[in-house]
Order: structure tokens, then sequence, then C-alpha cells
């Protein structure tokens, strides 16, 4: 029998445990002390900074690094907690290639910016781990609002309404709170449990009362929270996901890569934890790159990403691409899958035809090709679940498949708001843009509630 | 040495000093602070050291530093002791402004242009070795005390010496800082924070009409042959590097060497007088500088990053003359029509040589004034606001 990397089939335990520990260390280790001095000195205090208005939170940069640079990194945090509560999970999980650190009058320069996310790691790091909290609750409005889903989106709305005196319930259908940042993000941007870290630190404000296992659409309906309560916030999330439409898909091995990362991200042993000697992931972003490195990273041998379209259509930013390739991920392009080949109910290989743009359309060329699979991931996008919403009767308008809002995240119903992934956005699905989208919904909702008493 | 001179060949690992350094961006040394403690090597060490020294250097020139009490026969003892060494010269050192000046030597000398005189004086009487004479910038007009070692016969004058200072003050002790056992004293600054002050001072000596022609070692900050070169532009004959040396190691000066050398290639200079004091007549006084003179920033907007700063200052506080926005777009620009030419953008401007000072041609309208520029030459002396000028022309 094959041992490690060579075991054939979907199998645990492929490398040797320091291996595991090594795979999935912090991506970015933090900057110690020396560290974050010396990059801090490169920032330019740049005027109405380029780098803040590409942060979706619009985080005052040029001031938190000078707070930095002077020796004042906890002053930082609070510059930074003040437009962004999960500034600790974004410090670890932006892009920051194609947010901030892209448009750094530094990348203009020399094409090496200030590396703005590690630095706010360190200032958010050394306040959470000297407990500071930074906010104090405005005196109690009497009023209360149900948030549903703990993820960054309803997260900053449950604190920014803490903040301002509000009572919160909070109503996630998981055990756990935090959305994707606890059952999403790849491990190695998420180390040592910091998620439920960020969770009680957010929470530690008071005020908000996190009901786990409580679904939206199972438990309770949107036409009971608003009329027990005197706003709702839907930060629910994307619970669906597209399917493959390729023959076979339903063969076992075949499967959704976020329930796989969702797995990962549980597991309490990673030697535990099965995976393919070889891996196909078909899909083009995030999910994709990470459930291909993870793969990659757990043993398996060969990881292929195959993406329908061109290198440069990929969501996936330029260094995620890179970081698969550096891990040792093989990304193909223009290939779409056709039919899953089946041996007795499992998989063993995908067929998949070849593409090109006709006309700005994206057409099979007839030319297929196979890749031998004993693990298929699906990543071609997720999708918006409007089941539990209707259930209750109430129609809320959607659009595109997601919760259509105005500017303020203000849905058709009245007090109903909502933000993040289960939202039409023209900004990308990204955790920094759900935490804003709940902060803003907050401050909607604030402003409801204050100046006529009734959302 | 204790009581007396500090060859400067001579080892100091043994000397105590508490120092403290001033750290600029990328953690660069911008100064540095030191408060000599006293020395514990005696005189009869350095001395043999120095003796060495030049016997195993005989074409370098080596200049002993010295600084004893300030009475005659303390001097008239110690001279004969360092001609012994079969040094070139001696330094006196009237500049140390700690330590020293306490007990009526160093800069509690160089600060009374009276003793000065005096001590160089007994000096140029009790050896053949030339005399140079090191200055404290700790005084308000350098001139004087330059003019007095002039008269008491030196052959040169050094500057300068370190700046009385505070660097820092230890916010958990409130101590200042260097900080010795808790408490500190003004100690002496050096490094290239201290070397706009130095060269002021060099040119103040070079173009005074008493002592011009005097020469000159410069001192104070000289860390690329730039700055070695600029010294030398303004009127020093010769540089010393102190903090540099104490900074990198003296393999700083080999670039400085090289750089000097390469300069002076490059520009056609055959030797160091095409240099020396080139630059001494182009420092004027104030009231002499060309009023009719008009320049207006201009940015290179290749080079420009659209940092902003060159508007937030301009604009916080100095004239609202450079754009931040032009059509919805981030665009930075100077305003011409607001532009006084002040110089402040261009100093803090990330990027070398993005914003320029351009003169305006005579014949062209300034847009600010909306006055033709002059193609004359006019001053402070001849200005219709100077109530002087004002009453003489009456
Ligand atoms: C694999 C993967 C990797 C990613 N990596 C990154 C990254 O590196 N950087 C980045 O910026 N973004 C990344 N993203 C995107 C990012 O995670 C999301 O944009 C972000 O989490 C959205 O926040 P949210 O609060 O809107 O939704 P979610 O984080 O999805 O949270 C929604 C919450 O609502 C709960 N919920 C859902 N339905 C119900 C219901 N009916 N009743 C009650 N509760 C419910 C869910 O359990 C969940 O806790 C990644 C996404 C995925 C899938
Ligand atoms: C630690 C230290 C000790 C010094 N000791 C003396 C000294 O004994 N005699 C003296 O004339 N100058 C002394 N100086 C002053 C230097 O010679 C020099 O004038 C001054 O530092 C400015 O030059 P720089 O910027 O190159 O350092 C000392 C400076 C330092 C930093
Ligand atoms: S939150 Fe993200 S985009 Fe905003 S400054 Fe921080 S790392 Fe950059
Ligand atoms: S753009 Fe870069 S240099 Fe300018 S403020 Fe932002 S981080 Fe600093
Ligand atoms: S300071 Fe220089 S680089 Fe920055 S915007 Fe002004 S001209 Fe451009």
């Amino acid at each position: 029998m094959a041992e490690g990397q060579f075991k054939q089939g979907i199998a645990a335990g492929r490398l040797a445990p320091p291996e595991y520990a090594d795979n999935f260390s912090d991506l970015h280790p933090p900057f110690d002390r020396h560290e974050a001095l010396v990059e801090a000195d490169r920032c330019y205090f740049c005027y109405d900074a380029p780098c803040m208005q590409a942060c979706p939170t619009s985080i005052d940069i040029p001031m938190f690094i000078r707070q930095i640079s002077t020796g004042n990194p906890v002053g930082a945090a609070k510059t930074i907690f003040d437009q962004n509560i999960l500034g600790g999970m974004c410090a670890r999980v932006c892009p920051t290639e194609t947010l901030c650190e892209e448009v750094c009058v530094r990348e203009v320069a020399e094409g090496k910016p200030v590396q703005i996310g590690r630095l706010q790691r360190y200032a958010t790091d050394t306040a959470m781990a000297q407990h500071k909290q930074f906010y104090e609750r405005a005196a109690p409005t009497g009023k209360r609002i149900a948030v549903v889903g703990a993820g960054p989106a309803g997260l900053a709305c449950a604190h920014r309404l803490a903040v301002n005196g509000h009572e919160v319930t909070v109503y996630e259908a998981k055990p756990k709170a935090g959305g994707l940042n606890e059952y999403g993000i790849a491990a190695y941007k998420s180390v040592d449990g910091f998620a439920q870290a960020e969770v009680d630190y957010i929470t530690a404000i008071g005020g908000i009362d996190v009901q786990h296992d409580k679904a939206l659409g199972r438990d309770i309906s949107v036409a009971e929270l608003a009329s027990s309560h005197d706003a709702v916030f839907l930060g629910m999330g994307l619970s669906g996901v597209n399917a493959l439409r390729a023959e076979g898909e339903d063969a076992e091995g075949v499967q959704d890569a976020v329930d796989f990362i969702a797995e990962l991200r549980q597991a309490g042993d990673l030697a535990q934890l099965p995976v393919g000697r070889r891996v196909v992931v078909i899909g083009g972003g995030m999910t994709a790159i990470d459930a291909a490195i993870q793969s990659k990273l757990l043993g398996a041998e060969e990881v292929t990403i195959c993406y329908r379209r061109g290198k440069e259509h990929m969501n996936a930013s330029e260094f995620e691409q890179d970081l698969a390739a550096s891990k040792g991920v093989t990304i193909r392009h223009w290939l779409q899958p056709k039919s899953v080949i089946d041996a007795g109910g499992r998989v063993a290989g995908i067929e998949l035809e070849y593409t090109t743009l006709r006309d700005g359309k994206l057409v099979g060329t007839g030319e297929t090709m196979l890749i031998d699979a004993d693990q298929v991931f699906k990543a071609i996008g997720q999708s918006f679940d409007a089941s539990p919403l209707n259930g209750s009767g109430n129609s809320i308008a959607m659009e595109g498949g997601r919760i259509k809002v105005d500017a303020e995240g203000r849905t058709s119903m009245a007090k109903v708001w909502a933000g993040g992934d289960c939202v039409v956005d023209a900004r990308e699905d990204l955790t920094v843009a759900a935490v804003a989208a709940g902060r803003d919904a907050a401050e909607s909702i604030h402003r409801a509630l204050t100046s006529n008493g009734r959302a | 040495m204790e009581d007396a001179g500090r060859g400067r060949p001579a080892r100091r690992q043994r000397q105590r000093a508490a120092l403290r350094r001033d750290l600029g961006a990328d953690r660069r040394l911008l100064g540095l602070n030191n408060i000599e403690l006293i020395t514990d090597r005696d005189l009869q060490t350095n001395l043999r050291e120095i003796k060495q020294v030049k016997r195993d250097w005989p074409d370098r020139a080596l200049i002993v530093s010295i600084m004893v009490p300030c009475v005659e026969e303390a001097w008239k003892a110690i001279l004969p002791l360092v001609e012994d060494t079969g040094a070139d010269g001696i330094e006196l050192n009237f500049g140390c402004p700690h330590g020293m000046s306490e007990r009526g030597m160093g800069s509690a000398v160089g600060q009374v242009p009276e003793y000065i005189e005096m001590v160089v004086r007994w000096c140029k009487q009790n050896t053949r070795m030339p005399v140079i004479t090191k200055l404290t910038p700790n005084i308000t007009d350098i001139r004087k005390p330059a003019r007095a070692a002039l008269t008491g016969g030196t052959d040169a004058v050094s500057l300068i010496n370190t700046i009385n200072s505070i660097t820092g003050v230890d916010l958990d002790s409130f101590a200042p800082q260097p900080t010795i056992d808790g408490k500190g004293s003004h100690g002496g600054y050096c490094g290239p924070a201290v070397k706009p002050i130095a060269m002021n001072m060099v040119a103040e000596i070079a173009r005074d009409s008493e002592t011009r022609g005097l020469p000159i070692s410069g001192i104070g900050g000289i860390t690329t042959w730039r700055d070695a070169a600029e010294f030398m532009a303004l009127g020093a004959g010769n540089v010393q590097v102190c903090t540099a040396a104490m900074t990198y190691g003296f393999k700083i000066v080999e670039e400085m060497i090289e750089g000097l050398k390469n300069w002076m290639d490059e520009k056609g200079h055959a030797d160091l007088d095409a240099i020396v004091g080139r630059a001494t007549p182009n420092v004027t006084d104030w009231q002499y500088l060309n009023l009719n003179y008009v320049a207006k920033a201009r940015i290179d907007q290749d080079a420009c990053i659209k940092c902003g700063r060159c508007h937030i200052a301009c604009e916080d506080t100095s004239h609202q003359a450079i754009t931040s926005m032009v059509d919805g777009a981030r665009h930075f620009e100077v305003i011409e029509e607001e532009c006084v030419g002040c110089n402040l953008c261009v100093n803090v401007c990330p990027v070398e040589g993005c914003i320029t000072l351009e003169p305006l041609a005579a014949g062209s309208l300034d847009k600010r004034t909306g006055k033709v520029v002059e193609p004359v030459y006019a001053n402070w002396t001849t200005h219709p606001n100077n109530p002087m000028a004002r009453q003489a022309a009456e």
C-alpha cells in the first residue's frame, strides 16, 4: 500500500504531524516592534490619502501609521476600530494588494507599498492583547434591534448599535459566531482561534446577546422579528452554492469547496482530515484558490484549478494566484467542466471542454480533455438563499438574486435593513465590505430610531 | 586626557561618555548628544600612544587637541610634552561644552574672546607647532571668538564643537536624556542635524572682513562627500569628521574621498583651490538679496506620486497655491496666481527633483502681483517699504 502523499483515493494523514503545523502557520507572520517601526517610517502621511479612499471602511491609515511610529500602537488601534471594529480580522484577510496597498503612493513610486495590513494587525493585536476596550455605550435608548447572522456584517452592525445605546439580539444559525471568519477564511490567515477571540472582543462592549442555533426561516421569521423589535438587520451572507451543471456531479468525491473549508476550519486535528491524492478545483475566485492551497497543504499530491476564462478574468487577485502557484497548485484556464467520470459511484476524473470568447460570449470549442481526480471541489460561486426570508409571507424585494437595498442599507420592507454578502453591492464580497455595510446600516438605523422614534 | 590634551588618535575606549541618538526616517541617525565624563586614562599613556601613532604613520599630519586650565603655567607645561611626541600641530579645544567648561576650560574660555586671545598668544609664544583654535558654537556671534583667535596669532580656526542640548526626556523617570544615574545635563549635540548651523558659522568667518583668509577646518555633521564639498565651498580648507565615523566606522571616509574625487573630475576642478571658498562670495546679507527676483514652484507631473504633501503644507501653512483636485481628479498643480515661491513644497515633497522653483524671466508677468518682472537688481536698501530708503530719497 502506498503511504503518505501517494495514498490512493481520499485519505487522512498524508503528512507527518509537524508538517501540518508548519503548513498551516500564519501566512504573514506578525510584525515585531522593530519591524513595525521600520515599516511605519515609510508612510508619507499623505493628504487625503489614496489608501484611505481605497479602504471600504475608510480607516484613517496615515493617522494610525503615524501613531505606530510615535510609539502609540494602542492609539493606532482606536483609530482603526473607530471605522472598523473587525480591523483585526481585516488586517489578516483583506486582499490589500487590490485595496489600500494597491494605491499607496509608495506602490506608485517604487512598486513597494507600505504594508498597511500588517501594520494594522500590529496595532490591533497590541490593543487586543491588552484587552483595551475603547468604547462606552451611550445611555440606553430602550430600543431593541434584531440582527440576523453573526458574520462580519452582523457583528459590525451589532457593535455600532450597542455603542449607540441600543439593545441587540443576534440570531445565528450556526453553533459559533463569526460567519465566514470562523467557517470560511483560509486557516493560515486566521490562526490561533482569532475569529472567536475577535467575536469575544466585539461583544465585550455589552448589550449584544448572541443566540446560537437560531435560524431565520426555521426558528424565527422576519415578520416576527419586525413586530417584536424596533428594527431588523439581515446579514445572512450566502448560503447557497452554484451547481456545476456537469453530468455526474452527484458522484461521491464531488464536494462544495466552502463545505470542505468549513470542515477544515473546525477540524481539531488536521491529520484526521481526509483529502484526495489528485484534486481538481473548479472555479476562479478566492474560494477556489483557498480550497486548492489547503488541499495541497493537507498533502494532496496534485492539485489543479480549472477556470473557464483567462487569467486576467479571475476574481482571485494576482497575489492569491501567485500564492497558489508557490504552493504547487497548477492553475489552468479556458476549461469548463463537462462531466464527472464516475467509477462505481466514486469520482475518478473529470472531463473538461476548452472554451473561448466568441463575439464576447464564452463558448465551448468542442475539444475536450481529461484530468484524473479522486476529489473534485466546486467553487464556482455562492448564491443567496432567499427561502428563509419569504417563509413568513413578507416579501422583500430582490435584485440579481440578492436582497435589494438603498444607499443606507434599507430593504423594501419597513424596519428591515440588510448588508454584507446577502445584498447586491457594487463592491466585491469581502469581509471589509461587509463590515462597512453593517456599520453604515447601524448608523442609518440609529438615525431612524432617534429622529422619529421608529424605523 | 585627564586635565590635559585629548589625543585625537588615541584610543578612547575607557573614556566614559553618555550618548543618546535622535533617529529620523529609516532609523537614520540625525544627531548625537554626548556628555563626557572624565577620562581615566592618564596623560603619559596618551602621549606615549600619540608618539607611536606618529612613528607608525610618519607621512600623515597628526594634530593633538589640548585643553588645560586657563593659566599660563599649565600651557607652558604641556606644550613641550606634546611637541616631544613629534605631532605636527595642536588644536586648542575651546569648544567642549561640558565637564571642562565648569572648571574654566573648554567653552568657558571659548565664550570669552579675551581669554581666547590670551591663551592662543601663550601657545604661540611657547611652541613652534602651528595652532588651530577650535571654536564653540554656544555663542551668539561666531565672528567675535574667531577675530580674537586671529588677534592672538592663531594659524587657523576649526569649528564647530558640539551644541548645548537636551535630546529628550525619559517620560517614565522624567529625567533628561542622556541620563546618568537619573540626572542629565546639557550635553553636546553633533551629527547631521548640526550641519546647517556649522556651515553658517564657517561662512560667517570666511566672509568677515577681519578674518577673511584665515584657514578654516570645517566640522559639524559631515557624513558624505557632498557635505564635505559644501563646507569647503563655503571656505573650509579641510574638514573633520566625528559623528559619521562614530556611526559607521572609519570606512565612511573612503566614500567621502572617492565621492569628492569623482565630483571634482566630473566638474573639471583640478585642485582644492578650485573649490575652496567658491560659494563664500554668494553668501550675503539679507538686505542685499534681489527683491526683483521672482520664482514659482513647478511640479513635474510625471515624477509626482500624488501624496498631496505639497498641497496640504501650502494650504494650511503657506499660500494656498497648490491644487488637490482638478476636474474631479486628484491632481497637484501650482496656482501661479498664488505662489510666492517660498520653497516649502520643495522641502516637503518626498520625490527628489519633482518640484522645482523656476525663475520668471525678466519682462514676463508675475500672475500673483500682476506686475512685470523687472530686469534690474533691486534690494531692500532701495525698496519703497524701507523707511530708511524713503528718508534717503526724500
Ligand atoms: C472560502 C472563502 C474565503 C474567503 N476569503 C476571504 C478573504 O481572504 N478575504 C476577504 O476579504 N473575504 C474573503 N471571503 C469573503 C468574506 O468571507 C465574505 O465577504 C464575508 O464573510 C461576508 O460577511 P457577511 O457577514 O455578509 O456573511 P457571512 O460571513 O457569510 O456571515 C453570515 C452569517 O449568517 C448566518 N446565517 C445564514 N443564514 C442564516 C439564517 N437563516 N438564520 C440565521 N443566521 C444565518 C451564517 O451562519 C453566518 O454566520 C471569503 C469567502 C469564502 C467563501
Ligand atoms: C563622544 C564625543 C566626544 C567628543 N570629544 C571632543 C573632544 O574631546 N574635544 C573636541 O574638541 N571635540 C570633541 N567632540 C566634538 C567633535 O570633535 C566635533 O566637533 C563635533 O562632534 C561636531 O562634528 P560631527 O558632527 O562630525 O560629530 C566630541 C564629540 C563627541 C560625539
Ligand atoms: S481594512 Fe483592509 S482595506 Fe482597509 S486599511 Fe485595513 S487592510 Fe486595508
Ligand atoms: S498612500 Fe501609502 S504612504 Fe500615503 S498615507 Fe497611505 S500608506 Fe502612507
Ligand atoms: S509633494 Fe511631490 S509627489 Fe507629493 S503630490 Fe506634491 S508634487 Fe506630487
